[in-house]
């Protein structure tokens, strides 16, 4: 894939915010079944720079289009409520420089964000700027310049300031997902890693379809993917580098290599390695290549994951008799179990924000994704279904992404698999658009932070 | 084979034993229990060697049936010393990926034990587990998931 240049600066014209006290206040932690009402503006664009713009990309007016960008992102968010452009009483470019405040309060906007785009030497200047309606003040104002062809990544890069100014907490809008994209008949599926922005767009194909491919995962701090492929009917886990797309096996035993994910570091990779029937615990290091084993139980150990200080693993063991969520120390040691409900535990992963653990459970023919805190209290069952799997966190903790499978007849009739988010909170549940059907979805860390 | 690994598997076929002894087993159609008997996709390595062996749900233990089946399946490859296999491990959808990959090669091992201790050597057959990748049948019903927890033997040349 070619090497996407992308540079950013940011100038802040105006220091007060995050700070500046203000009226509207987003909470995040509870369900939000009054999303707070706002206005996009559309980012007001002049003559010149429009013609440009459409020289370049093909777009009649980019401030609109970057504008649906971040009305899109909000509404998805579930917090938000974007309010009908139609309804917008005031002129884009002057509401930018001067907002006529009971304007926007008239149609109930509470928060109301304006812009501009230009082009600057040959790059995309935007700015912005976030007012609080019933205060009458601006709270937040930025500008940045980046190259033009990332003009989406431009309106998720707003959405995230927004979002941090309003609610407290970093946003997850400026990431990609990853994920496996799946085509043809339930016995014979063909499957290939793909990558899209988080809202859908800009979906690319990473390999072919040649070969099975399954579980990609992100390094949490660059943009290399570890997954697992059957490549020359060996499985083994491969590290894939989405910027250069150079791939090179990691887990080249004399077996099965599986289920890799990243140390919180990006140094190490754990996976689970399969020989003689039992499936044990491992961690790689990257650079020297040292494999160290983590756990030793005749019983099958896998779906490792660490908390984000590095010192503990959360592991998926059917040690009690049936699948079960542990917890150890990182060095293998101190293994206590920690799921006791009802029901089948697997797919464990640890939040970024550290205290909580997401899971699959399967409980009387249904599957639920759920969280617990780390020492096992606490469980609370997010979604329920007939089949869904591999909890995925958002950068910030917040949204949970996983993949659904639909019934099917003997003929592989009625079947889908597709990805879908959930907060936290256990709303907004929401099916994310995918060109094809897909599974295995994991969340990249904020591209710009 | 490790002698942990022995005594485990000596353990779940005497609580399994002790299961089937405990309840009387449920045989309907092609099911016994929920492990199936029937032949529907069922292919032969040779005359009367059937190819694969199925397991009941979250089981890696063979059946007498499924021990039948290899001990037919050893005797074909003792006459035919050139041939090698790889036995291939699956798992039902009704499972989470990583799980069953591990599922998968477990019960593949459980196979390829049994053929060793019927005198076949562990370099003619090699494993490879695909957990829920690839099922014989689609349905999302009981039948169909006893279909494909499977270990299919597979000529390897």
């Amino acid at each position: 894939m070619k090497k996407v240049i992308f540079f950013i600066y940011v100038s802040l014209f105006i220091l007060n915010w995050g700070k500046a006290w203000s009226l509207i206040e987003v909470d995040i932690t509870r369900g939000n079944l009054n999303p707070l009402p706002l206005a996009v503006s559309p980012l007001s664009v002049d003559q010149k720079s429009k013609e440009k713009f459409k020289d370049l990309l093909k777009l009649d007016d980019i401030g609109a289009e970057i504008s649906k960008v971040v009305e899109n992102n909000l509404r998805q968010s579930g917090l938000f409520n974007p309010l009908d452009p139609k309804a917008f009483l005031q002129k884009p470019d002057i509401a930018h420089v001067k907002p006529r405040f009971e304007d926007w309060a008239l149609i109930k906007a509470q928060a109301l964000i304006t812009g501009e785009v230009k082009i600057v030497d040959e790059k995309l200047r935007v700015e912005f700027r976030l007012w609080d309606v019933l205060a009458g003040k601006e709270i937040m104002a930025l500008a940045f310049t980046t190259v033009s062809e990332n003009w989406r990544r431009v309106g998720h890069i707003i959405t995230d300031k927004v979002y941090q100014r309003l609610t407290g907490e970093k946003g997850y809008f400026d990431t990609r997902i990853i994920y496996v994209a799946e085509e043809g008949l339930k016995t014979s599926r063909i499957k290939k890693l793909a990558i899209m922005d988080q809202d859908g767009f800009n979906t690319k194909y990473l390999t072919l379809g040649n070969e099975l491919v399954l579980t990609p995962r992100f390094n949490p701090t660059n943009q290399m993917v570890t997954y697992l492929s059957y490549f020359k009917n060996l499985p083994r886990v491969y590290l894939l580098d989405i910027e250069t797309g150079i791939q090179e096996v990691v887990g080249d035993f004399p077996g099965m290599t599986f289920a890799p994910r990243f140390s919180p570091d990006g140094k190490k990779i754990i996976m689970s390695f399969a020989k003689d029937g039992n499936s044990d615990i491992y961690t790689m290091d990257l650079e020297s290549r040292e494999v160290e084993k983590i756990t030793n139980h005749p019983s099958i150990d896998t779906s490792p994951s660490y908390s984000p200080d590095g010192k503990y693993i959360c592991f998926n063991s059917d040690r009690s008799g049936y699948q079960q969520i542990y917890v150890m120390r990182s060095d293998g040691s101190k293994v206590k179990r920690i799921s006791f409900g009802n029901g089948l535990y697997g797919t464990p992963v640890w939040s970024p924000r550290g205290d909580l653990i997401a899971f699959t459970k399967l409980h009387k023919g249904k599957f639920y994704i759920g969280v617990m805190r780390t020492d096992g209290t606490g469980e609370r069952l997010l979604t329920e279904n007939y089949y869904q799997e591999a909890p995925s966190w958002s950068p910030n903790g917040r949204v949970l992404i996983f993949y659904r499978e639909t019934k099917s007849d003997s003929a592989g009739k009625g079947f889908s698999a597709k990805l879908w988010s959930i907060d936290l909170t256990g709303y907004n549940e929401r099916m994310v658009k995918t060109e094809t059907d897909a599974s295995d979805p994991s969340w990249s860390s904020l591209l710009t932070d | 084979m490790s002698l942990n690994k022995i005594f485990r598997n000596t353990l779940l076929v005497i609580s399994a034993s002790i299961l089937l002894s405990a309840c009387a087993v449920k045989t309907t159609g092609k099911l016994q229990g929920d492990v199936y008997t029937g032949k529907d996709t069922v292919e032969y390595l040779a005359s009367g060697v059937p190819d694969r062996v199925f397991f009941a749900t979250n089981e890696t233990v063979l059946t007498t049936a499924s021990r039948e089946t290899l001990r037919k399946q050893a005797s074909w490859l003792r006459k035919n010393s050139k041939i090698n296999v790889v036995l291939e491990g699956h798992a039902d959808e009704r499972g989470t990926r990583e799980y069953n990959l591990a599922l998968g090669e477990r019960r593949a091992n459980a196979a390829k034990d049994y053929l060793m201790t019927y005198g076949i050597s562990g370099n003619r057959i090699s494993v490879i587990s695909y957990g829920k990748e690839r099922p014989v049948d689609s349905g999302s019903n009981p039948l169909a998931w006893s279909k494909n927890r499977r270990s299919v033997t597979v000529k390897a040349n």
